[in-house]
């Protein structure tokens, strides 16, 4: 296979169990570059499991998931991020009592290099690196439209804004793949459009692939080239938008036996 | 909205200064003038302190400065990186006892070799020391403490909380332990052993005559052939060097990748590791750098106080550096600063406002009046809540119980209250005149 049209992330056959509970039951799936792939399913489902898993916080029982071919299973969250993946988190986990430039530039640790050392005695090499890195992350901070919050603690930030502060810091990673996990749940019906803005800003501007995990089907089978179904943690159909929408299963998964042409309509489903 | 304020910086490097505001640079400046003059007794300015601290208040002051470096450490530890540890004394003690080792006067000489007491070669007298000069020994005393901090990082980089608090309580104890089995290291059980004298010398001390130091802070003598200076206030200045220096590094750290990588883990270590932040490596980092704070800072307390016993070194001890962190604001160095300030010279406050109570007691009028019901000799009839003899337990209560009354009081009330502490409060008093007259 050559490089190019190598998968960028390819998920094998991955099983996750918490005790009893098997949160991930043989979910595969690969992700192309410059793809922007999406999973739904309903609460529960497994999908921030397979992030998880992704990110090497879960280590899954059985499968294999594999970073541009080589097998990332077993390497510390860390490490993954050096490879160049980078997430966002459902429950926002930023850095509370830092402030949004220094959350973003904490994104940067990866692309900085400069030691312990070098950071104590500052001038010179740390400081130079540090005012570039600054500039890069003043670039995301306009990108995002966040200005006026620079300097504030975020803990202290309206919801809408930790969530685009999140993906900002996922950017300064200058990531090959992004992980969205649920960008716009909660929020309302501007900032959801300001938030799709933003991803197709990175996907058309940036060319990095993203996984997106998002319960708002409109805004999934608009911009999403590809769907992953996942119900009780089984994969219950891949495909584009439309041959999603109308596959039978995932119909009767995502919206109940009882499902309805009207019910279907409400929740999305254009066909 | 106050954010919306612009930030009229001309560059990132002036965003990123470790005082970016004129004023700020001004308040700071004066500040460390005004301590020198202090120091140095000029009249107007140095009756301030005596005032509120007594005549000699520069040996507490000292004390405290001591403090300040120690305390940075843990700062950096429990504020920056979020570990609670309470074994702060304990590395401050492998620190002094680094320093005594190297800089302390051996009769065992270069032939000092440890354990040889347990093999009943030596004799209980004989103190293990090299008298080297304190450019070794000082930065000797940070290293070893970070060496010794890095030995046990294995063990707590991976437990947290509560767990971590009790595993360096453990520390605490052994480290006592130890220094009480290695008397040719550590001294007396009990009375410990002496710690060189904060003295600049190039190279070993002489042992004949022709003793001539660089610059010489043990005893009274001139500075650069002119400025007459005492001891304490030759220690002043350079303990005031020590914790600038110290405090510079630190701010430096804390504004650089290292630092930020640190408070990462402090608020979310699950998101610092998906940002790429090696935790336990970090986490290691953390523990070795405020540990070599601790090293310093212990290294330099027992210089100050010359003589030791290894039971100084205790959880007591380490339990001030927390109400330093709960009083001051932990995770800012401002807060750290102030709260060192706050908890060390406290007591010697207390003190001197008894003294001057006893004194105001002898007189008539209301001073008096007050002062006589404040304190009590402790007999029958007088019923003062401030006892002013030594006497048996319970009330009235001595000074220096008062004080941990004070310290526990005001723990609570800075938790309940306000989290960030004295640095906090300074921040709501700030923001209150950035905006005068308007607030927003
Ligand atoms: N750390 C964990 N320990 C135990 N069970 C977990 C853990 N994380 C997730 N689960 C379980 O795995 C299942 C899938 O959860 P999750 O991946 O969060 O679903 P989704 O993101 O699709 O809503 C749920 O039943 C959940 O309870
Ligand atoms: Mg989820």
């Amino acid at each position: 296979m050559s490089i190019q049209n190598q998968p960028l992330l390819e998920v094998e056959d991955i099983t996750l169990r918490f005790g009893g509970v098997t949160a991930i039951d043989g979910v595969g799936f690969h992700v192309n570059p410059e793809e922007l792939f999406a999973i739904i399913g309903p609460n529960g489902a497994g999908k921030t499991s397979i992030f998880n898993s992704i990110s090497q916080v879960y280590r899954p029982q059985e499968g294999d998931i594999r970073w541009r071919g080589d097998s990332i299973m077993g390497q510390r969250p860390d490490a993954v991020a050096r490879l160049g993946i980078a997430r966002t988190f459902q429950n926002i986990a930023l850095f509370g009592n830092m402030t949004v430039i220094d959350n973003i530039l904490t994104g940067r640790h990866i692309q900085m290099k400069e030691s312990w050392f070098a950071g104590m005695k500052w001038f010179g090499a740390a400081k130079k690196e540090e005012m570039e890195n600054r500039a890069r992350v003043e670039d995301i901070v306009d990108f995002l439209e966040i200005q006026p919050y620079r300097k504030m603690p975020v803990s202290l930030l309206p919801y809408g804004i930790q969530k685009r502060v999140e993906l900002g810091r996922a950017l300064a990673m200058d990531p090959d793949l992004l992980l969205l996990d649920e960008p716009v749940a909660g929020m309302n019906l501007e900032e959801t459009e300001d938030m799709a803005r933003f991803i197709l800003d990175i996907r058309s501007e940036l060319g990095i692939s993203m996984i997106l995990v998002e319960h708002d089907m409109g805004l999934v089978m608009d911009i999403a080239d590809r769907i992953l179904v996942v119900d009780f943690g089984k994969p219950i159909g891949t495909g584009l938008p439309d041959e999603v929408q109308s596959n039978p299963d995932v119909i009767a998964a995502y919206l109940g036996e009882d499902f309805s042409q009207d019910a279907g309509a409400a929740a999305g489903f254009s066909s | 909205m106050a954010f919306n304020r612009p930030l009229l910086r001309t560059s990132y490097a002036e965003d990123a200064a470790i005082l970016p505001t004129a004023f700020q640079k001004g308040a700071v400046g004066i500040a460390l003038l005004l301590l020198s003059a202090m120091a140095l007794d000029v009249p107007i300015v140095s009756a301030i302190p005596k005032f509120l601290l007594g005549n000699t208040w520069l040996s507490p002051f000292n004390n405290m400065l001591i403090f300040c470096v120690a305390a940075l450490g843990i700062n950096i530890l429990v504020g920056v990186t979020g570990q609670v540890s309470l074994g702060h004394s304990f590395f401050m003690g492998v620190g002094a006892y680094a320093a005594v080792l190297l800089g302390g006067d051996g009769s065992g000489g270069l032939a000092c070799v440890p354990f040889h007491a347990q093999l009943g070669l030596l004799e209980r007298t004989t103190r293990c020391g090299l008298a080297l000069p304190i450019w070794i020994w000082l930065p000797a005393a940070g290293l070893a403490a970070a060496a010794v901090g890095i030995l046990v990082s294995p063990v707590a980089v991976r437990v947290r909380g509560l767990y971590l608090a009790i595993v360096t309580v453990g520390l605490v104890f052994i480290g006592q332990h130890i220094g009480v089995m290695l008397p040719e290291f550590a001294g007396d059980a009990e009375s410990g052993r002496r710690w060189p004298p904060l003295e600049f010398r190039l190279w070993r001390r002489n042992d004949g005559n022709e003793d001539n130091p660089l610059i010489n802070f043990s005893e009274d003598g001139t500075w650069f052939g002119f400025l007459e200076l005492s001891d304490s206030q030759k220690s002043f200045f350079f303990l005031l060097g020590v914790v600038l220096f110290a405090t510079v590094l630190a701010k430096n750290l804390m504004r650089s990748r290292t630092g930020r990588a640190l408070q990462a883990i402090r608020d979310r270590d699950v998101a610092a590791e998906v940002m790429g932040v090696p935790e336990r490596e970090y986490k290691r980092l953390g523990f070795a750098i405020s540990s070599a704070y601790a090293g310093v800072g212990g290294a330099l307390f027992a210089v100050n106080l010359s003589r030791v016993g290894p039971p100084e070194w205790s959880l007591l001890l380490a339990v001030d550096f927390i109400a330093i962190l709960l009083i001051g604001g932990a995770g800012t160095i401002a807060g750290t600063l102030m709260g060192t300030f706050f908890v060390e010279l406290l007591p010697d406050f207390v003190e001197r406002l008894t003294e001057s109570q006893s004194e105001a007691a002898e007189g008539s009028g209301v001073g008096g009046a007050i002062a006589r019901f404040l304190l009590t000799d402790g007999s029958r009839n007088d019923f003062g809540p401030i006892a002013t003899s030594a006497q048996a337990f319970g009330w009235p209560l001595p000074v220096p119980l008062w004080n941990f009354v004070i310290y526990g009081v005001l723990i609570v009330v800075f938790l309940i209250a306000e989290p960030l502490g004295l640095f906090g409060i300074w921040l709501r008093i700030r923001n209150y005149w950035k905006g005068w007259p308007f607030s927003y």
